[in-house]
């Protein structure tokens, strides 16, 4: 049985990657109805086989499977292998990841039809679900790595897909780059692990983690930390710049330069997730560091709360939905500081349908009005694209936590799991949280009625031609509104007060928020009616009423009120100054070093004095000596006259003294 | 007595030498040179080796030293121009010749080569030196008494066949090589365009 | 009586004049020449004076053959001289520098 379901895994993650290599080699070839054909399939089966492969593990609960397949290398008594780690959590990543990026796929028919670059679209879109499953099935850092990379290399590729857009090229290099950044800080942890456990393999790592929960290391200050605590930290930074956490959070927004499809997949659905599947993934050894934990906390609450407030003043849609995304991304680090790893995981599973369906529906909209993305030229859509306005109103709905939602499932278990937390920064967290749903339910429905209702302001032209978008768009909007609904009915139960995640997930027992919470728990539905007597659900209402008010009702209200917040309205346009914090000091200074160093080093010192220098001397002393040969005669019997009398000198004094 | 007849001779030598490297006049050099060769050989005779003194006189002054005078008065030299710039070197020069002096002096006028240690051996007056070298060469030398005829040899060759210019010289005629004469050998018609006249 | 050292010094004074007229001549190739041939008669002192002081053919063997070396050398030379001068029309030492770095 085990050798059947070794060749379904390697089904699941080799058959993207055959996919995208036809398309990507042969993709002229077999013409563009040939590629997407080759890569629906390849993704498709992927997706069934990760379907079947959580029928296996979690509804029929075998045990996880932990396999090397194959030994890469051999080195100073480490073995670097390829192998599996299939549990509960990584099998409900892979359904989400292989399932979401079939119904990209099947959308991208539709949204790039125009675009010469076609197949090679699909061959990158395919490459990345290889390389996200691989890195989610990983059984160790070095191929979880080796996966992080490759999703960065392929997330750079997609955004700067339209490669002769100035834009474009600059989001692409400034996503590659601070995700770099955060790839650093990655390194180093897997580093100290390697250097205190001996081992990349995760189960040998989670085995020994008690020995090592009170060793400390001295730092570069002189300091002595726990080594735990680096470890954390370092993983941290690396799931920081991946995930889009502030301050590495500067990349998402630009990244929508990338053609919707991609955004839906790579930057609200899967990629930016790895950073909290990691987290989640390493849980024994964050547990043991209390440090690592707070600060967490810290910056999931202030992406949470920030990043909402800068969707409120952004006009172009695809941008509010990347703002929204950060901000979700921050509600997922929040869980997972406050110890509710299962309670993240939740919220990245329902949010990868719920935004994935966002941007999906943002992108039908974009084709439709001939890819004009200003929402201010648009307005009063739900008659002439119903479909898409029902979809989006449900995506909206569970991004607000509206009561039954999936989204209101896994937002809720999140604040409820920071309320309970003891940490000394789950307060600060908690109010951040809180008021990011308010900002939440104002930002999605501000970007709800002024793109499907009100007044329309679209060109003449546009106007002309509008109508729902074609069948293979809506189709997959459809699919996914399915689990944007249901999705938490089913799951809230196993995950809350059954055996979910297993021991996959490990929580210790001080930090165990969920347990408190699943205490209370008695039932769906009453689950639903408890939420009423918290504020959540109140402050949400609250802001769609007010998003009703703003953008319905009073249409100038908007306007009124920047006129009177004028410099805070000015902040929030220009994102808090990151973007030119980082480009000045950052850019800048690597600009003028890297001058320098061309300059003065490079030119002057290494070509001027040592190459040209050194050919110079050599060609000035030899000058000089030319002189010697002088072709005379004499000058020759001198110089025989002079060495014979240095012998003789030598000889007599050896002899005589 | 020896020793005065050595002191002479060895003064001549010495001088007429300077003079060869010091006179202007190349002829003059060359008759000092000569000199010099005959004093050398006096100095030989006094140290019993008769045959090479005479062997002296008469190969080197006797056939080199003529060569030499016959070449310096073959070449027709501007003498006015010579020995000009010799000042200039003239102290180092003389500061060299000064210190290899010191130096080879302090190696044989030191204490190996006195005489207490090596005396003449008296060897027998029966034989005379001729006889005696002829013994040697001729015996164990016989091989290297040979190559040197060969050196000589070779010598001449070198000299004539260095020196031997090919102008022809002689006014005897060749009538094979007239009547074999072809008219491509002497004439050779070139095909030129007719220049117009300026008008 | 002579000693050893004392023909051995004359030797020496004799090889160092012909080397001080070797490089300070300047002008004439025919000097150096001759300068040659009084270097050649020094070493030829030398032997003498040892075969006559060791009692010993050889040295006067050596010297036969060197004279007879030293003979076909200046011969030789005197025809290179000869060939250059009809070429260059010069024998002046200072304009024989065509093998100049």
């Amino acid at each position: 049985m085990s050798n059947h379901m070794e060749t379904i895994y390697l089904a699941i993650v080799l058959a993207p990657l055959f996919g995208s290599l036809i398309a990507g080699l042969l993709g002229k070839k077999i013409g563009r109805t040939g590629t997407h054909w080759i890569t629906i399939i390849g993704v498709g089966v992927s997706s069934i086989l990760s379907i079947l492969a959580y029928k296996h593990h979690i509804i029929d609960g075998a045990p996880d499977y932990n396999q090397a397949l194959y030994t890469w290398l051999t080195s100073g008594g480490i073995n670097f292998q390829i192998g599996f780690l299939i549990d509960p959590l990584s099998v409900s990543m892979m359904v989400v990841v292989s399932f979401v990026s079939w119904m990209i796929h099947i959308y991208t028919i539709g949204y790039m039809h125009e675009d010469p670059g076609y197949q090679r679209f699909f061959s990158y879109i395919s490459l990345f679900t290889f390389a996200m499953l691989i890195l989610v099935m990983s059984n160790n850092f070095l191929q979880l790595f080796f996966g992080w990379e490759a999703v960065g290399l392929v997330s750079y590729l997609l955004i700067g897909f339209w490669f002769k857009k100035e834009s474009a090229i600059f989001a692409n290099l400034k996503a590659f780059l601070v995700n770099r950044v955060g790839d650093f800080g990655f390194l180093l942890g897997i580093a100290a692990i390697l250097m205190y456990f001996n081992t990349l393999d995760y189960v040998e790592v989670f085995n020994n983690v008690e020995q090592h929960k009170d060793t400390t290391i001295t730092l570069l200050n002189g300091e002595s930390w726990s080594v735990m605590t680096v470890i954390c930290l370092s993983l941290f930074i690396g799931a920081m710049g991946k995930s889009a956490q502030v301050p590495l959070h500067v990349w998402l927004p630009d990244s929508m330069e990338g053609p919707t499809p991609i955004s839906a997949l790579i930057h609200a659905a899967t990629m930016v997730t790895a950073g909290i599947f990691m987290v989640s993934r390493m849980s024994p050894l964050f547990e043991l560091s209390v440090t690592a934990l707070n600060l967490i906390l810290i910056i999931g609450a202030i992406t949470a709360l920030f990043m909402g407030f800068l969707g409120l003043v952004q006009n172009d849609i695809k941008r509010v939905v990347a703002y929204s995304t950060l901000s979700q991304l921050g509600y997922m680090t929040v869980a997972l500081g406050a110890s509710a790893y299962a309670a993240a995981m939740f919220h990245l599973i329902t949010h990868a349908f719920f935004k994935a369906l966002l941007f999906l529906a943002a992108g039908a909209v974009i084709i439709v009005m001939h890819h004009e993305q200003d929402m201010r030229k648009m307005g009063g859509l739900f008659k002439y694209m119903p479909i898409t306005c029902l979809t989006c109103l449900i995506g909206s709905l569970a991004l607000i936590g509206f009561p039954g939602t999936s989204g209101f499932f896994s937002k809720d278990i999140i604040i409820e799991a920071v309320h309970h937390s003891t940490l000394p920064a789950s307060n600060f967290a908690y109010y951040a949280v809180l008021s990011g749903v308010f900002v939440t339910a104002l930002y999605s429905f501000r970007l709800f009625f002024m793109t499907f209702f009100g007044k329309e302001n679209m060109s003449r032209e546009v106007w002309e031609n509008l109508h729902e978008a074609p069948n293979v768009v809506t189709f997959p909007l459809i699919i996914l509104a399915v689990p944007s609904l249901l999705l938490g009915l089913f799951l809230i139960e196993p995950l809350l007060i059954g055996d979910y995640f297993g021991s996959a997930i490990y929580v210790s027992y001080e930090h165990n928020v969920l347990s408190k919470i699943a205490s209370e728990y008695h039932g769906t539905f009453s689950f639903i009616t408890h939420a009423f007597l918290y504020p959540p659900v109140y402050l949400a209402l609250l802001g769609l009423f007010v998003a009703w008010l703003c953008y319905i009702k009073y249409p100038s209200l908007p306007e009124r009120i920047v006129n009177h917040i004028g410099i805070i309205h000015q902040i929030l346009i220009n994102k808090y100054g990151f973007d030119e914090f980082n480009q000045i000091i950052f850019v800048g200074g690597i600009k003028k070093i890297g001058n320098f160093l061309s300059q003065v080093g490079d030119i002057r010192l290494i070509d001027g004095t040592l190459v040209n220098g050194s050919a110079r001397t050599i060609r000035l002393f030899s000058n000089k000596i030319r002189n010697i040969q002088s072709g005379y005669l004499y000058h020759y019997a001198f110089s025989i006259i002079i060495g014979l009398l240095m012998l003789l000198v030598i000889f007599v004094h050896k002899v005589m003294g | 007595m020896t020793q005065i007849i050595f002191y002479i001779f060895g003064a001549m030598l010495l001088l007429s030498a300077t003079m060869v490297v010091v006179i202007k006049n190349p002829i003059h050099a060359a008759l000092f040179l000569v000199l010099s060769f005959f004093s050398s050989a006096a100095i030989w005779l006094l140290l019993h080796a008769e045959f090479l003194a005479i062997a002296l006189v008469l190969v080197y002054v006797g056939a080199v030293m003529v060569l030499f005078l016959f070449v310096v008065m073959m070449l027709d030299i501007n003498i006015s121009t010579l020995r000009d710039g010799f000042a200039r070197y003239f102290p180092l020069g003389i500061i060299i010749a000064f210190l290899m002096v010191v130096t080879m002096g302090m190696i044989v006028g030191s204490d190996y080569f006195l005489t207490d240690t090596y005396t003449k051996i008296e060897t027998s007056n029966s034989t005379s030196n001729t006889k005696l070298l002829g013994y040697t060469i001729y015996t164990n030398y016989l091989y290297q008494f040979e190559i040197a005829g060969v050196i000589l040899l070779v010598a001449i060759i070198a000299a004539i066949s260095l020196s031997m210019s090919k102008l022809k010289i002689t006014k005897s005629t060749h009538p094979d090589e007239q009547v074999a004469v072809k008219k491509k050998d002497r004439l050779r018609v070139i095909k030129m365009k007719t220049e117009k006249k300026e008008e | 009586m002579i000693t050893l050292s004392e023909v051995l010094l004359l030797g020496t004074l004799l090889f160092c004049i012909s080397v001080a007229g070797i490089f300070l001549n300047r002008k004439n190739i025919l000097i150096l020449l001759m300068c040659i041939e009084l270097m050649l008669l020094s070493v030829n002192i030398n032997f003498i004076a040892f075969s006559h002081f060791l009692g010993d053919i050889h040295g006067q063997v050596f010297v036969f053959f060197i004279l007879t070396v030293a003979a076909a050398e200046s011969a030789i030379g005197l025809a290179i001289l000869v060939v250059m001068f009809r070429n260059r029309d010069t024998i002046n030492v200072d304009e024989l520098d065509s093998m100049k770095g």
